[in-house]
């Protein structure tokens, strides 16, 4: 078994610097690694370029990088939560690159994979496509899109073993898989950390070689953006 | 003239046995409270969850279950999870066999643009742009008129767009049309409301073909 476990945030996050571009996995505040984020934000490291589907609320998850100014672009899909992020984008503060959420998550997928870029129909037609190859393959047109390069991915997983092995719950899952060895360093942070071979091999999402560094987080908050109920009748 | 509820209900009438649906933000949420209930189909959300139930109730919401809303939500019976890129495979490769997504413009050649207004906050296209690039079968739930009473049925789209040449089937609160290579073909005229209103809420071109029946709910 290659040991991927340290101790704690602060060793996984040793080499993170201001300037890098990272990958954070989550959709809404849904997956997000709180962990990391937290310790970001005590860091005080600036100029960061974060790839991630959504930017945080104002007082949560990558808001909280916002609110410092910490973060110089961020690339994402989607960032209606959080005003302080249309403050900053509107002035000029921020760098923002919308791309569409299937496109951001094969660009993941293909910096896993190896893949230098990849076609999709997505954007085609539109200001996304603006600059780009295009290619047409049996009479549809698509776009090339090119992988992303990143110095760190932080993902958050629901268990994981000190081999690095992931399982995530729900959709919680998100960018989560796609993100793990997209960057240089993939650092996982779990709910619960288990000693390797208390996984079942059959049940894990995501193999270990994908994985750098896995700690065990704490004080997860999970906030729920948008609670939504019906009634009992 | 339909409310939300109505155009949703007229919707769902397309929504058939065996079918994989997305459905987008707005009044296609509403969609899956009208399908009947003795055919089975399954709603799949974009972040990650094939086999969506209702919301939860109170006391059960899971802060990991929540749609692309990011709305709380439960599973169904033979529901499953997976990650973006997969959720994206299946609409991409065409699995998805419908996609009911909201617009603020339709041209008669199939374009829609439901993104962006220059001026305004951006807020993203999410997986909008994915879907209508893809998805075979696609209908827009939309207002046949914006708040100022302009057509939101056009010629050519004037706000950026989403995708080109991707919409089939429009259902407004005024009728239910298809997108031909021709224009809008109106198929059937909502409770109550005439062709000629329908014709002068829509700017781009309408094609009338005979008798227009009126929707049955």
């Amino acid at each position: 078994m290659i040991n991927k476990q340290v101790a704690n945030v602060k060793e996984a996050l040793k080499g993170l610097s201001g300037g890098m571009t990272l990958m954070l996995g989550g959709f809404g505040l849904c997956g997000i690694p709180e962990n990391a984020i937290s310790e970001m934000v005590d860091m005080d490291i600036k100029n960061l370029t974060c790839i991630s589907n959504n930017a945080g609320v104002d007082d949560f998850g990558l808001g909280l990088l916002l609110k410092k100014n910490q973060i110089k672009k961020m690339v994402s899909s989607y960032v209606g939560e959080n005003d302080e992020f249309e403050r900053q984008m509107l002035s000029g503060e921020l760098d923002v690159e919308l791309i569409p959420q299937g496109t951001l998550a094969e660009r993941c997928r293909a910096a896993q994979a190896g893949f230098p870029a990849i076609y999709t129909p997505a954007g085609y037609g539109t200001e996304v496509a603006e600059g780009k190859e295009t290619r047409e393959f049996d009479g549809k047109m698509y776009v090339l899109e090119t992988a992303f390069k990143a110095d760190f991915s932080f993902v958050k997983a629901w268990k994981g073993d000190a081999a690095g092995n992931l399982m995530f719950k729900a959709t919680a899952r998100n960018f989560n898989p796609n993100m793990c060895g997209a960057a240089t360093i993939t650092v996982a942070e779990v709910e619960e950390l288990v000693p390797a071979g208390s996984l079942d091999p059959n049940q894990i999402h995501i193999p270990g070689i994908f994985v750098q560094r896995i700690f065990e987080g704490k004080g997860y908050e999970k906030r729920i953006e948008k609670r939504t109920v019906r009634q009992k009748t | 003239m339909l409310d939300k509820i109505g155009i949703a209900k007229r919707i769902a009438k397309e929504v058939k046995n065996g079918y994989y649906v997305n459905l987008g933000i707005g009044i296609p949420t509403l969609v899956a409270n009208y399908v009947r209930e003795d055919i089975e189909v399954e709603f799949q959300s974009e972040n990650g969850v094939l086999g969506m139930g209702p919301f939860p109730f109170e006391g059960e919401e899971d802060a990991d279950l929540i749609n692309a809303g990011k709305q709380t939500i439960t599973t169904l019976e033979g529901a499953s999870f997976f990650d973006s890129a997969t959720s994206f495979s299946m609409i991409r490769g065409k699995h998805v066999d419908l996609t009911i997504l909201g617009a603020m413009e339709v041209s008669g050649n199939g374009d829609i643009a439901n993104w962006k207004i220059p001026g305004y906050m951006v807020k993203g296209m999410g997986g909008a742009m994915d879907l209508v690039a893809s998805a075979e079968n696609i209908i827009v739930a939309m207002m046949h008129t914006n708040k100022k009473g302009d057509s939101k049925l056009l010629k050519r789209c004037s706000l950026p767009l989403t995708g080109v040449g991707c919409v089939k089937k429009v259902v407004t609160n005024l009728a239910v049309l298809e997108v031909t290579s021709d224009g809008f073909k109106l198929l059937e005229r909502a409770p109550g409301v005439s062709v000629e209103a329908i014709q002068n809420a829509t700017e781009g071109h309408l094609i009338i073909d005979g008798e227009v029946p009126e929707m049955d709910l």
